[in-house]
């Protein structure tokens, strides 16, 4: 029944399937798997794995689906906090919209159809530099709540995110919780692509004004998303003009800038630096 | 892996369906039960050819496992009938070699689902989910909003 085409459609390996039900099932499940040498995955929408594996730059031999753990579907706020799960879609936020600069930052990520694929967890812990679901939650100075071999813990994302969620092997992100303070905090955001809202983001800028102090994080610019506190003192001198305060926080910057097809590095700092005159501007008076 | 058989709730038939667990659902639709309305194209989340409707949302059916579709509703375009979305497209001629157009149909019937008034913003939002090489996207919007207004 399959047509000659149908070959090209699997995925060039085998794995297998596990859904389990609670935390501790998938911990365990995980570090039962490693032992047995399947090099097994956590898998939550699961788009990394399935892209990627067809062109052999992701294997494994046991998928761990997270999606039926109950922690990791939620959204809720509970007392200040806002907990959202892992495995929450990008298009369920933004229908829920619990964090308006979320949303905003979220919805730029792939296409509408794939946004109801990928998730909030995926997308922080993906291997794909741009990341853009992670800024939000760098300017909030969020909580991470991770699952591992040792139990539950709770770590602050700026110290745990450097470049990349440093997740220890077998560990498994649950819950993101957000101060509501954060959430109701005047902000900016927005992307900048090559071309005109197709393709790939080039840069995308989110900032947060809290009180006088401004708060800048970007996707795009390096291989990486950041915050840094450096670029953040610079854009904070009110008493100097804006060109000004942009320009020495262009010199704080994070290295490398990247350089690729959807652009070179002067290109990106270019885009970059009218980004954070607008921003500045957007915020000038906010929270006053 | 072995084979296993999973049932699969498909254009509202349970389907018991032989599959690898790291089977796409395009690939269980097309490969395993037939159902090739559902085009492959870039196999990698881009063109939205193989847009089917789970639970009432767009999916693209290349990002997603057979396993994971177990308990779950699945729409192909062999699950519409006639439909409003489908007439329109008839009538707006909004397809030209028609390779786009099941994919198109299946995100088009979704949002008329669950935003059947949906503004330009949300329309065009939704629909660049999908690419068309052939004609332009104003067909297919006019198409959409005429069912809208219950033409
Ligand atoms: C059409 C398309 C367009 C795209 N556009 C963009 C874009 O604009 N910007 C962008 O950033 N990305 C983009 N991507 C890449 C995609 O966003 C990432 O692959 C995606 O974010 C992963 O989300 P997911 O839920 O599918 O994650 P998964 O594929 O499930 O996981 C990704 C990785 O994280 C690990 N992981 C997942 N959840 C957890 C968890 N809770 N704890 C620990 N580890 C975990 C997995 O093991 C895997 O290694 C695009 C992908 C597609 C298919
Ligand atoms: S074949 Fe699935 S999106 Fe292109
Ligand atoms: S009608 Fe030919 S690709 Fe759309």
């Amino acid at each position: 029944m399959a047509g000659k085409e149908d070959f090209q459609i699997v995925l060039p390996f085998d794995f297998d399937y596990y859904l389990p039900k609670n935390l501790k099932e998938a911990v365990e499940l995980y570090r039962y798997l490693d032992q047995q040498g399947k090099q097994p995955m956590f898998f939550s929408g699961g788009t990394e794995l399935i892209t990627l594996g067809r062109i052999d730059l992701a294997y494994t031999e046991a998928v761990i689906d997270i999606k039926e753990i109950a922690e990791c579907q939620m959204i809720q706020f509970s007392d200040h906090q806002l907990l959202i799960g892992s495995a929450v879609t990008l298009t369920q936020l933004e229908e829920a919209n619990p964090f308006p600069l979320l949303t905003s930052v979220s919805s730029e990520v792939a296409d509408h159809t794939a946004r109801g694929k990928i998730t909030l967890g995926g997308n922080i812990c993906a291997q794909i530099f741009y990341r853009e679901a992670v800024l939000p939650f760098l300017l909030a100075d969020s909580e991470l709540i991770i699952a591992g071999p040792e139990g539950l813990k709770t770590i602050q994302i700026n110290e745990i995110f450097q470049e990349q969620l440093r997740l220890k092997k077998g560990e498994l992100l649950v819950q993101t919780s957000t101060d509501k303070r954060f959430i109701e905090a005047p902000f900016y955001a927005v992307k900048r692509r090559q071309q005109w809202d197709t393709g790939y983001p080039l840069i995308t800028l989110a900032a947060l004004k809290m009180g006088q102090e401004l708060r800048v994080a970007i996707s795009g610019l390096c291989p990486f998303p950041f915050r840094s506190p450096e670029v953040e003192t610079y854009l904070n001198r009110w008493g100097q003009a804006a060109e000004t305060r942009v320009d020495n926080a262009l010199s704080a910057l994070p290295k490398p800038i990247l350089e690729d097809v959807e652009g070179s590095a002067d290109y990106r700092l270019f885009v970059l630096r009218h980004l954070l005159v607008d921003a500045l501007s957007a915020l000038e008076r906010a929270g006053a | 892996m072995p084979l296993q058989t999973i049932t699969l709730h498909i254009n509202g038939e349970n389907r018991p369906t032989t599959v690898r667990a790291s089977d796409t659902l395009l690939y269980a639709l097309r490969g395993r039960l037939g159902l090739t309305g559902s085009k492959p194209g870039c196999l990698n989340g881009d063109c939205g050819a193989c847009t089917v409707n789970v639970d009432g949302w767009p999916m693209k059916s290349c990002l997603m496992l057979a396993v994971e579709a177990v308990g779950k509703k699945v729409t192909t375009i062999e699950g519409l009938h006639d439909s409003p979305i489908q007439q329109a497209f008839v009538k707006e001629f909004a397809f030209q070699c028609g390779y786009c157009t099941p994919g198109f149909i299946m995100n088009c019937h979704s949002l008329l689902e669950q935003h059947p008034d949906a503004d330009d913003q949300t329309i065009k939002e939704w629909l660049e989910s999908n690419i068309c090489r052939c004609t332009s996207y104003i067909e297919i919007e006019k198409a959409v909003k005429a069912v809208m207004r219950g033409e």
